[in-house]
Order: structure tokens, then sequence, then C-alpha cells
């Protein structure tokens, strides 16, 4: 039997798993757990020799750039008070800048001095771009930069905000983009429609601030949102906004959890793993890890283990299955920053003070092998595509990769 | 000489500029202006959006010759539709300049001097001049010291802040002279702070900073009232009912609170609960204070506070806030408001929490009157600024 080419490709598209597109198009990557399968000839050294390109950048931000195809995406935010919010594209294999919008911002754009208004990722279906600001402007572009909606949504809910910064990323589950607009005031979590804004849920959320992304894992044969907080964990259809599940023990508000297939693994009273069932109701944990404590960074999860930084600047690995700590090493720290992985058996860490570190995973423990000072305060994290690591600084858009 | 020149051109320009406005308009295309009103049309919630993506496909599609009634059109705007607006004379731009085709640049600095037009659509005509022609551009920017938008005289009190830093050395009379000019103008905080710091601790000079802002300083306060578990925020005390400045009311734990005196010797006008009260936790208080406007019209209340807070004109409640300790800034909060003619009356709600930490001390809050361009109003027959050594006695 032959098929034509479209139809194919249509078939393997649909039926590969969603790091195959080899995008990056969210925080912390396309599994939200800061790993991406493949990429094994990214380089395992971080020099002026591997450095690809570097892009000067119009704003500060803290969102990590996005991987859409040929294209890298960024936000920025500049001006006095931040009110003027930015996205910029740039190719993927010069650096060019491509395109480049700005906004006026309609929220409020006060936040800490260490933040800054763009701190959320932006995050993509593929054929549009949605970006998120502190000020809580919502806004979806299609590749070329072309306006497609706009939402303001503290103008809709307008204590929904935190003065000391909104940080949470959006996600797309389907055809649905969910975000946590949480803080101590109006603190709602919604799921807007990908091609009009338009609300399609929106739910009351626990009234404190909250920092933490939204990820999706498998629970009971359908894909399930966790929004995590200071009260648990929530199980949600990403359609409607339904619960499914809960976890009502508590969670932190700034490190996100990761998900490894049906599994997710979050911060809560140190490291917490629980697989939610189809039952609904409370969710009983695997396993849970005080000594396991991560900081600000979230957890990366690749392989079979589970890497986390604490408030020391420490990397620990722990197993995945039992939570048991399997080697820790310290790092330079510190960090505001998540770490990222890919195939070829490297963790990717940047701290504040600029300073990329690779550590080799291979051995009986994790390994310094490279470093490189840039120079620049960096409070994010980074991004791996095409065997290639992308970081935004505050001032400079930088990629690594092997010299061609 | 040359400046005086330039002067007279651009005024020639801005009255070619008033004298064809209307006109310009009248002669929209009825496509054009379809695109337009369907952008405008967009609302809370996101309705519109569909049709104001279609309309924003068909306007970024046009020549150079929509740049300028797009630019015109954000004025009469809301806060969403002057971002798809601005968001198509990006994308024409883009494309025209990357065709090596020129931008309507006669139009644009017609546009830019036409004070009636949005403040942001005139700083983004700004930005695409500059584009252009830099040193032209640049040369526009000392007319700019008064102009009714913010970011546009932001770059005329740099210039000045330059010039005055220049001659602190050598001739101090002039280099007061300048920053006093600079500070007049000033608007952004940032700026005020660089100023006023180099006029009083460099040069010498008195800086009265409330004034310059327009912050209420002098205010009757009573408390405590109970703010237990956060419920004070919800909870109606006496004085939201009516205030009586004579009358003593049942606080927190039946203590009898009456109203007293609190000015603020601040220089950035904040008005501190915890000296009249004393430092207190789980606690609310309330803030009066009357404001006589020489006449009736827009104004705004500029309000920055950590606490959570509720704020009354003449009895309206404005907006409220039930958010503690996350950060406090001078216009963390501006509110657009309607003050009528002679006596008006503000009354502030200030709630303080449980939490025990350092950074939690803090019950106070700063507000001030100003127009939508951060001007001070002032109330008439408004007191001399109190000095602080006075204040202490």
């Amino acid at each position: 039997m032959r098929y034509p080419l479209p139809t194919l490709l249509a078939v393997l598209t649909f039926l590969a798993p969603s790091w195959a597109w080899a995008d990056w198009p969210q925080f912390r990557g396309p599994n939200g757990n800061g790993s991406i399968a493949g990429n094994d000839k990214l380089p395992a050294e971080l020099s002026k020799k591997t450095i690809a390109w570097k892009a000067p950048l119009p704003g500060r931000g803290l969102g990590s750039p996005i991987i859409v195809g040929d294209r890298v995406v960024v936000t920025a935010a500049s001006g006095p008070e931040q009110n003027l919010l930015q996205v910029l594209c740039f190719s993927k294999s010069d650096g060019k800048e491509l395109w480049r919008r700005s906004f006026w911002a309609t929220g409020r754009t006060m936040c800490h001095a260490k933040t800054c208004v763009a701190a959320p990722t932006p995050t993509s279906d593929g054929k549009r771009i949605f970006a998120l600001w502190s000020s809580n402007d919502l806004i979806c572009l299609d590749l070329e930069g072309n306006l497609i909606w706009m939402r303001g949504l503290t103008l809709d809910y307008p204590n929904a905000s935190n003065s000391l910064g909104m940080a949470s990323s959006p996600i797309v589950v389907g055809d649905t983009l969910v975000a946590q607009i949480e803080n101590d005031s109006e603190s709602f979590a919604a799921g807007f429609d990908l091609v009009t804004g338009a609300n399609k849920w929106k739910i009351d959320r626990p009234k404190t601030a909250n920092w933490t992304t939204p990820v999706v894992l498998k629970s009971g044969g359908e894909l399930i949102v966790a929004l995590q907080s200071s009260k648990g964990v929530l199980g949600v259809q990403p359609a409607t906004g339904s619960e499914i599940w809960n976890y009502s023990k508590g969670a932190a508000t700034i490190p996100s959890g990761a998900v490894a297939g049906d599994t997710l693994y979050f911060p809560s009273k140190g490291l917490t793993a629980m697989r939610p069932g189809s039952g609904g109701g409370e969710t009983k944990p695997l396993w849970n890890e005080r000594a396991q404590n991560p900081a600000t960074a979230s957890p990366l999860i690749i392989d079979d283990k589970v890497y986390i930084i604490n408030g020391t600047g420490v990397l620990s690995a722990a197993s995945r299955e039992t939570g048991e700590r399997l080697w820790r090493i310290r790092l330079k720290g510190p960090f505001s920053g998540s770490p990222v992985a890919s195939g070829n058996g490297h963790l990717y860490i940047f701290n504040e003070k600029g300073i990329g570190q690779v550590v080799d995973l291979s051995g009986e423990e994790g390994k310094v092998v490279s470093e490189i000072e840039l120079g620049e305060t960096i409070i994010g994290t980074a991004s791996i595509s095409g065997n290639a690591l992308y970081i935004r600084s505050d001032e400079t858009l930088w990629k690594f990769g092997l010299p061609r | 000489m040359h400046a005086r020149i330039l002067s007279s051109c651009l005024s020639a320009l801005v009255l070619a500029g008033i004298l064809g406005f209307d006109s310009a308009i009248a002669k929209l295309p009825a496509e054009l202006k379809q695109q337009i009103a369907a952008i405008q049309a967009v609302g809370p919630e996101g309705a519109g959006n569909p049709a104001a993506a279609i309309a924003f496909k068909e306007l970024s599609a046009s020549r150079t010759d929509a740049i300028l009634p797009l630019l015109r059109a954000i004025e009469s705007s809301g806060p969403l539709a002057r971002n798809w607006l601005r968001s198509a004379v990006e994308v024409i731009v883009e494309r025209e300049l990357r065709s090596q085709k020129t931008l309507p640049v006669d139009g644009l600095r017609v546009f830019l001097l036409d004070t009636r037009q949005a403040p942001e659509a005139r700083r983004l005509a700004y930005d695409l001049l500059a584009k252009i022609d830099p040193a032209s551009a640049k040369k526009l920017i000392p007319g700019f010291l008064n102009d009714p938008s913010t970011e546009l005289r932001r770059d005329a009190v740099a210039q000045l802040v330059t010039k005055g830093k220049s001659l602190t050395e050598d001739d101090k009379a002039a280099a007061i002279a300048t920053y006093r000019k600079a500070l007049d103008a000033a608007r952004d905080v940032d700026q005020v702070k660089v100023i006023a710091t180099e006029l009083s601790e460099t040069l010498g000079q008195e800086v009265d900073l409330p004034r310059h802002f327009g912050f209420l300083v002098h205010w009757q306060v009573i408390g405590p009232f109970d703010n237990s578990g956060r419920d004070g925020f919800a909870a109606v005390f006496p004085p939201e009912k009516k205030v009586d400045l004579d009358a003593a009311h049942a606080g927190k734990g039946e203590e009898q609170v009456k109203w007293q005196p609190l000015v603020s010797t601040n220089e950035y006008g904040k008005i501190d609960l915890n000296k009249p009260l004393g430092k207190l936790k789980e606690v609310t208080g309330y803030a009066y204070s009357e404001f006589v406007a020489e006449q009736a019209g827009p104004a705004e209340l500029r309000l920055g506070c950590k606490n959570a807070w509720k704020i009354w004109l003449n009895g309206e409640l404005m907006f409220g806030r039930d958010e503690y300790h996350r950060g406090q800034r001078i216009d963390q909060y501006k509110m657009s408001v309607h003050l009528k003619e002679g006596k008006n009356v503000i009354l502030v709600k200030l709630c303080q929490n449980e939490m025990k930490e350092k950074w939690t001390v803090e019950w106070e809050f700063q507000l001030r009157v100003c127009d939508a361009t951060g001007t001070a109003i002032l109330s008439t027959g408004r007191p001399a600024t109190p000095r602080a050594e006075a204040a202490t006695k």
C-alpha cells in the first residue's frame, strides 16, 4: 500500500512525541522538565569557540528564548518603568533579527529590581507565539510577527497583579493556552482559546503570590495540567479547567514541578513524587524526600534521575524511583535559572553572575567540565534545540553550538 | 538664532498639521475607516479580537500612507486598540524600510509636534524619525521640555541634567538654574531624584519635593481598628460610614479611638501610621484629608502602598487592594478621578497584617493628586510644606 507523502508526514507528526519537533516551545522545553532527547552534538564545552552568534537585546528579560522551527523568540521590557513590552524574533542560523514588535503595557509594571516585567517565558504551538508579561498583557502573534490577539488581563481583572512581579509562564496544551495569574489578591488560572484569546475557562486560585509554571502529565490516559501553588497541586482538564485530582499538602511557590510521563516531581516538603490516577480525589505521594530541597531552580529530569539545586548551589542527583540521593556536587551560584539537559549526557546551568557551567552526568557522580563567564547578569534558563544551546542575559541573546 | 529658526519652522509645521488634521480624517478611505473601527472595537475578555485580527492583516498590508491615519487613530482608542494600531504601524514600517522605501517624514514631524495627539503615539513618531535621521530628531529634543508626553519630556530633561553636571564645577549659579529648570520639567521619579540630589547635596539648595509631586501631607488619622485574620479589609468600620472628626469610636479591643492630626515631613510624602498609632499588627487605620480644587475636572490620584488599602473620593470607593508587603513605590497605583470644584474629601483605609518579619513593619502610604502627565495639582491654599525640623519640635 502506498500513501501520499503529505499524508504519511501528517500521520508521523501526529504519532511522534512532542520532542521529535526538535523545537523548544516553552519554559524548560517541550516536556516542561528541562530536558530534550537527541541533540547529541550539543557542545560539552561553553567557550568563545562554541559561541555561534550573539545578538543585542533592547531590554531586560528573564524568560527563556523559545525555538520554533528556524526562529528564536525572546521577550523583553524596556523604558524607565518597563512599560514597553517587546517580542523579538531572530534567525536560528545566524542570529539576524527578523522582526521586533513593541506594545504599551496595559497593566502595572512594578516589580522587584531583581526580576523584571519580561519574566515569563513565551510559548508556541508551532504556528503562533504566545507572550505574557508581568503586567498581565497576553499577546498572540503569528511567526511573522502579525498580531492575532491581545488580552490585558489587568484591564479585565484589575486586582490581578503582584507588586513583586509575576513570573509564571503560559503553556499550550492541545488547543488551549493555560496561564496561572496567581497573586495575593485577584488570583486565578485560565484557559484561553488559541485562535481568539477568549476565555475557555477561568478558576479562582489560592490568594497567594505564586511564580510557578504549570506542567502537563498523562493521567488516566489523558493530558492533565498540574497547577502548583502554596496549597498543593491541582490537576485540571486543559480544555475545561475541571478538577480531576488534587494534592493538598502544600507545595513551593517559586520552583515548578517537572514531569516524566505520568509522574510529577514537585517541590513540596523537599521533593515529592506522585502519579495521579484516573480515580480523582486526593492524590497520595509515591515518595517524599526532605533532603532534596529545590530553591529557586526547578527540578530537571533526564533518564532515571531527577536533579535539583538547593539554596547553597549544591546540585544533587536522585533516583526517580525512590528519591534517594545518588550524588551531589557544589556549583558556583547563586542560581535563579534552572538546569537543562539533552541526550548528550551533560547538564547546563547559568548562575546570576553570568557564569555558565556544564556538568558531565555520565560518571559515578557529576563533574563540572566547562565554564564560561559571559559578563552579564543571567536570571533565566537556557534552551536547547538543533544541537545548540540558547541563553539570554540582561543585554544579549547567545547561541552556543559546535563550529561548522 | 538657529534654535529660533528651527522653532519657527516647527510652529509652521504644527500649524499645517492642525489645519490639515480634520481634512485628513475626512479624506480617509472608507475601507481604512472600517479597519480602524474594527480594531477600536476590541473590548474586555477578548471581545472583538477575531474582527480586529482580520482588520490588522489588511491594515498591515497597507503602504506608508496609512501610517499617519493609524497614528492619529491612537488618540481615540482604548489601551488594547492602541497596541493593535501601533503594531500595524510597525509591520508597515518594517516592510517598507526593508524595501528601501521612505517614510512620510514631513507628516511624521507634523504629527510629532501636534500635542493634541496621543503622547505614546507621538513618541512612536519620534522613534520612527530618529530611525531615519537621528541627528535631526535629536535637535527636536530641547523643544520637548514641557511636552505633554512624559517620554519626550524625559529626553529633554536628561539633556539638561547632563548640562547641569557639566556646569557644576565652574559655574554654580548656572548649574543651579539649569537643574531648577530640569526639576520644573521632570515628571519621572528617577529623574526627579537625581536632580533633587544634585541640587540639595551638591549645590546646597532647598528642594520642596512634596510640592513638586503634589503629595498630600496634612491628614487626620484614626485607629487602630481590628484586622485579625485579615478580615478588616472587608469590614466596615465607622469612618467608612461617616467621617466625623470629633467622634470617638470603639477600636480594636474596645479601646476608644479618636481622630488625630498627622503631618508628614517625609520628602516623598509618606504617611506613616506607625508614628501616631504604634507599631501594631493585625490592625486597620484610616486617614482623612481635604483637597480644594480650583476648578472641576479630571485628575489622577496616585498611591504608593505596601499594605492592603481602600480609597474613597467624596464618598465614592475608587479602588482597593488586599496585597500585603510585596513592595511600594511612588505612583504604584494610578486612579483616574473627577475632582469637583472646591472641597473634595479623601479617605484612605490602611490595613496592617500579622506578618512579623522586619520588612513587614511599614504601615504607610503616599498619595498625590496630579494630572495624567504626572504634573502636580495643588490644593487651593495648600499650606507650606512642613519642614522636618519643625515637626520634631
